[in-house]
């Protein structure tokens, strides 16, 4: 059997686990036998895709595999990995490992929680190994649609409003998408699903200018790009914490993987017509994003505008179209996937202990909480690209592939991008002096305790990553150019 | 040279330790360990610079450039790459002598000032951490890799200022010190893009071809970097951070906002000097203005100031504008004719560092013993503090340019250096040092004669510190008397050559007679109990006064930009415009599809007789369709 299957098998077995389990013990059991399994399956996988690289494998794809699923259609389920797929994978254990540790003690109705959890993550990891159309687009449905319940039944606040806008958003989104994918097929003569097969064929010049910003904007709202982000602040406010870790951690990422996956490699003439128009708009959002989140006070809206501005850069780098920029994409990816998640993570540690999240209500919690604190100034570092943490080596790797491209226009939405460094600045260093440091105003939170241990494992995990891609990134940064450089030579040809 | 490794793995060793397990040791093991570590990494340093000026010269009598370490630490291209890695050259060794040492006398120093401070091992974390950073900076093989220690110096330095986190205006003050330092730091990335890009390059000596080639965009990266150079040396206007950086603790001052980091941007244009003389001397010249319009600006702010940090903050801006000046003045690469500057400007950089670190240990020594800043709460402590008192005397009489102490001897070659430029800017900046001996013997006899507050000296004795705060200063200041008979022409000079010092007489003699007379006018200002003439000064001209100890209103101008146009005139309206148009469009969509729900819904009543109706009139309506057509 495939080994790739395995990231569906897994998930589909802690789905009958946790239907059979019969108290939280064996549900929390199940699931950390299963994610830690999905963990282990994920190093492996890099492990043997880099020896295999290293013995010299040369096709676009590795441990491909294809079974016939409708053959009228030509549907396949057909998977295969290059480096960009590996570390999403990677990125997705993580999250979905770290993610479990941090609802430990989520109640009510845990058993139902963690079911949709675990098929949101069967979407998730579905998405990244498929290599055919249909199957993809049916996994990102599958990682849609338990968000509206997990946000609608656990969350907080608007809960009932912000699930309904998501979704509703989300699936316009796929509308467009089904569409465009639906134009791919026909206009790569109706053939094949399969994306290695499809690049091969031309689709027509006029097909790519239509189906082109139907895919890229179908992706491009789970991108959370410029107008069409607004989800992301409500949704994320009122996630629980695991989900907007996911969500914004790895569920985004669909997004850009997407975009760069499916619209631009296989419509590069597509890309060429319409890159600079959703250049602009990813320009906006990286801006626009980081000026709205300096002014906000919920702790959760001013990481989810930060998302919109490093989703952005994401985008943004991807239309750059050179071969740094777009290794600089998947490594932004990586990095805000890793920093977000230990954002919301402890967000979700101070909410549930606070009962608050306004940073007006909130301060001194570095003498209150010291390991909570310590661990939301890290992830403000990495998050403002501090050398030594992940973000800094996106963001050069993004700016530096940006710099590449030399006529005028790319060059001024390069330098207008930059300026986003400083008002990331602004923002992170705002909360960090409002909410950690001062004296601690509210009697109330003096009687707060610190981390738990199951906290404290998920938070240690993910600086561990984030510290590591930051210290030693020529692995990854080596694994992706690799892979990014058939899809890139599509694009400049 | 394989060893120098270890001038970065210790104090990053030192770090990693004291901030994973610092918080359950003892305060003084958490110090040793910083301490040691740096005391190794002291005699590393030495030790280097010894074997590095005693070895051979190359054929052309310059130094050779040693790269012992360098690896590929993050690839973007065949040609641009990050890497990671230790250049050993004149000025990079020279660099490693003064924060080796400067850093040293501090982790020192700092046990006697932090004794019993909460969080004491987290501040020799911090320490640890900064020296790292530093260090790596000016070892750096790269452009890039200097970036990366840029920032990382920039967050030691933001976590040191707000190390005493639970006082506001330490909070204020690291926050303002990093997002304006980010700012410059901007220029200097976009100018590190634009030189990797048309340099093909990340190394400081780009190829000839490519030199040919893309020439003519060098003077826009160079300026662009000089821009992040700005920041961190806090030229005007970007200057605001450092004044209000003294609320970090005081040996934090004396290391990073004296001695070390806020000369990183002297140091970024003494190591691109090459480009700069050869493709961008008028941008060169620019950073003589800024560096003398600086030098002036703080100086006259220096004059009405009353925190004995801020007086010191701002005679740092100010010596650092030399430092900027006499890199500016230079014209070749030949120190014989027109690239004195270069060696003046290290050379400065070198003296300075060791006197500015001994006043800033001697003003913690003299806040220690009475609890303030304010020059109000001192006066007369020469018969207290006996040790602070000389040493003091000594850092006064070298930054005012006296003979024999070391601040004599580089300001005079910087001195010689402008005149050598023109006669013009010669005279600006012998005016300049008149004003610098002017307020730092105002700030001597303010601190240790003049005025005595009998009142709260008799409540709470001052006493001289102990001696582990007191031996760096002894220290220091035996350096101070010392290094200006060092050849400094020597090791260091524009084209590597050795040059030999030599003071032109007649610049010599104007800049003692002008200090001497600076000196005489501060003693009798204010070095009696009553001080009639100052404060007849200060209220004959209030308005000039009031501007000056305001600091001439720039903090209000930065207060008005980050406050009114960031947040109310740009994110204010944008994160309005996202909540109430592009969100509610959103809504209004949602409410269509709803509305649109609600006026179809009667369609579907469920009663047969209007689904009859309907049925019919389109029967009808078809039938008369076909016939018409």
């Amino acid at each position: 059997m495939n080994l790739l299957s395995l990231f569906v098998l897994i998930p589909l077995l802690m789905l009958l686990g946790l239907w059979i389990a019969r108290n939280v013990n064996q549900v929390r059991g199940v699931m950390v036998a299963g994610s830690s399994l999905l963990l282990i399956l994920a190093a492996y996988l890099t492990v043997s895709y880099i020896g295999l690289r290293q013995a010299g494998a040369t096709e676009e794809m590795l441990f491909t595999d294809s079974i016939s699923w409708y053959a009228p259609l030509h549907i396949c389920y057909s998977v295969g990995v290059d480096g960009i797929s590996v570390v999403m994978l990677l990125l997705s254990a993580i999250i979905v490992f770290t993610g479990t540790f941090a609802s430990w003690k989520l109640k009510p109705l845990t058993k139902e929680y963690f079911l949709w959890f675990t098929l949101l993550s069967t979407g998730v990891f579905g998405f990244f190994i498929s290599t055919d159309l249909f199957t993809m687009f049916m996994f990102y449905e599958v990682a849609l649609i338990p968000m509206y319940l997990l946000i609608g039944v656990w969350g907080s606040g608007r809960k009932e409003y912000a699930a309904m806008k998501l979704t509703l958003m989300l699936m316009g989104g796929s509308a467009f998408l089904l569409i465009g994918i639906l134009g791919i097929y026909y206009g790569a003569g109706g053939e094949t699903m399969n994306i290695l097969e499809i690049v091969q064929q031309k689709i027509p010049t006029e097909m790519q200018r239509i189906f082109f910003p139907m895919v890229f904007l179908g992706f491009g709202v789970l991108g959370a790009l410029f107008p069409f982000h607004t989800w992301s602040p409500d949704g994320h406010a009122s996630a629980p914490t695991a989900v907007s870790m996911l969500h914004a951690g790895v569920l985004m990422k669909l997004g850009g993987y997407g975009c760069f996956r499916i619209a631009m490699y296989l419509m590069p003439t597509g890309a060429a017509i319409w890159g600079d128009f959703f250049l602009v708009l990813t320009t906006i959002s990286v801006v626009y994003g980081a000026f709205s989140a300096v002014v906000q006070t919920d702790l959760k809206y001013i990481n989810a505008y930060s998302s919109v501005s490093h989703c952005g850069l994401v985008l943004f780098a991807l239309l750059m179209m050179t071969r740094v920029s777009a290794t600089g994409a998947i490594l932004q990816m990586l990095s805000h996937g890793l920093m977000t998640a230990l954002f919301f993570a402890l967000i979700g540690m101070i909410y549930g202990r606070t009962h608050t999240r306004d940073i007006r209500q909130l301060s001194g919690l570095m003498k209150i909480m010291p390991f909570l604190a310590v661990g939301y100034v890290i992830a403000g570092l990495a998050n403002l690209g501090l050398p030594g943490l992940s973000g800094f080596v996106a963001e050069m790797t993004v700016f530096v592939g940006s710099f590449q491209n030399p006529d005028l226009f790319h060059r001024t939405c390069t330098i207008i991008a930059t300026t986003s460094i400083v008002i990331t600045a602004v923002y992170i260093l705002r909360v960090v002096g409002k909410i950690l440091y001062g004296t601690c105003q509210n009697p109330e939170h003096l009687k707060l305790t610190d981390a738990t241990w199951d906290e404290r494992f998920a938070v240690i995990c993910l600086i561990i990553a984030v510290a590591e891609l930051g210290l030693a990134p020529y692995w990854v940064s080596h694994l992706i150019s690799g892979s990014v450089e058939p899809i890139i030579s599509q694009l400049i040809h | 040279m394989d060893y120098t490794i270890l001038i970065l793995a210790l104090p990053l060793l030192s770090f990693l330790v004291l901030a994973l397990a610092g918080m359950k040791m003892p305060h003084r093991v958490a110090g040793a360990i910083g301490t040691l570590s740096l005391g190794a990494v002291a005699v590393l340093s030495y030790l280097t610079a010894f074997s590095y000026f005693t070895a051979e010269r190359t054929a052309e009598g310059t130094y050779p450039t040693l790269t012992p370490w360098n690896i590929d630490w993050l690839p973007f291209t065949q040609q641009l790459h990050i890497d990671m890695g230790i250049m050993l050259d004149p000025i990079s060794v020279m660099m490693l002598i003064v924060i080796s040492t400067v850093s040293l006398m501090v982790h020192i120093y700092s046990f006697g000032y932090m004794k019993g401070e909460k969080g004491f091992q987290r501040y020799y974390a911090f320490l640890s951490l900064f020296t790292f950073s530093m260090l790596g900076l000016v070892v750096a093989t790269n452009i890039f890799q200097m970036y990366v220690f840029w920032e990382l110096v920039g967050v030691s330095s933001y976590l040191l200022i707000g190390f005493y986190y639970t006082k506001p205006e330490a909070i204020l003050a690291s926050k303002k010190a990093f997002i304006v330092t980010r700012f410059a730091d901007l220029g200097f990335l976009i100018g590190i893009l634009i030189y990797g890009y048309y340099m093909q390059t990340f190394t400081f000596t780009p190829s000839e071809e490519q030199l040919m080639k893309a020439g003519m965009v060098l003077p826009w990266a160079l300026g662009l970097m000089f821009v992040g150079g700005a920041g961190k040396s806090a030229m005007f206007p970007l200057h605001i951070w450092l004044p209000d950086a003294m609320e970090g603790p005081t040996p934090v001052s004396a290391l990073i906002h004296a001695a070390t980091m806020v000369v990183a941007g002297v140091y970024l244009v003494a190591r691109m000097f090459p480009l700069f003389i050869g493709f961008a001397p008028s941008v060169l010249h620019w950073v003589a203005y800024i560096g003398a319009f600086t030098a002036f600006y703080a100086a006259s702010v220096a004059c009405a100031q009353s925190d004995i940090k801020r007086v010191l903050a701002f005679s740092t801006i100010s010596q650092i504008g030399f430092m900027m000046v006499a890199l500016g003045v230079c014209t070749s690469m030949n120190p014989h004719e027109g690239g004195l500057g270069y060696m003046a400007g290290m050379f400065h950089l070198f003296t300075h560092a060791m006197f500015k670190a001994l006043l800033f240990l001697g003003a913690g020594c003299i806040i220690h013993a009475v609890h303030s800043n304010e020059m109000e709460t001192m006066g007369g402590l020469h018969k207290y503090m006996p040790i602070t008192h000389i040493t003091f005397l000594i850092a006064c009489l070298a930054i005012a340019g006296i003979p024999p102490f070391s601040g004599f001897f580089s300001k005079d070659e910087i001195l010689t250096a402008c005149f050598q430029f023109s006669p013009v800017i010669g005279w600006v900046m012998t005016i300049i040092a008149g004003m610098t001996a002017f307020y730092m013997f105002r700030l001597y006899y303010c601190i240790f004669w003049g005025k005595e507050n009998k009142e709260l000296h008799a409540a709470h004795v001052p006493h001289e510190s102990p001696l582990n705060m007191t031996f760096p200063l002894m220290f220091l200041a035996a350096v101070t008397l010392i290094a200006g008979f060092i050849p400094f022409g020597h090791f260091v000079s524009a084209n590597g050559e050795s040059y030999d010092i030599h003071l032109d007489i007649q610049v010599a003699a104007t800049s003692i007679v002008v200090a001497l007379i600076a000196i005489g006018l501060a003693t009798w200002m204010y070095a009696r109990e009553k001080q009639p003439v100052a404060e007849m000064l200060a209220r004959r001209y209030s308005g000039l006064h009031r501007a000056a100890y305001k600091r001439f209103y720039m903090d209000e101008v930065w207060m008005f930009v980050t406050k009114r146009i960031i947040f109310r005139c740009i994110s204010t309206p944008l994160a309005w415009f996202d909540r109430h148009v592009i969100d509610q469009f959103m809504n209004f969509m949602a409410w269509c599809t709803q509305a649109f729900g609600v006026t179809v819904q009667p369609a579907q009543s469920g009663r047969i007789q209007t689904y009859t109706m309907w049925f019919l009139g389109g029967i009808i309506l078809l039938t008369l369709v076909l016939l018409l057509f």
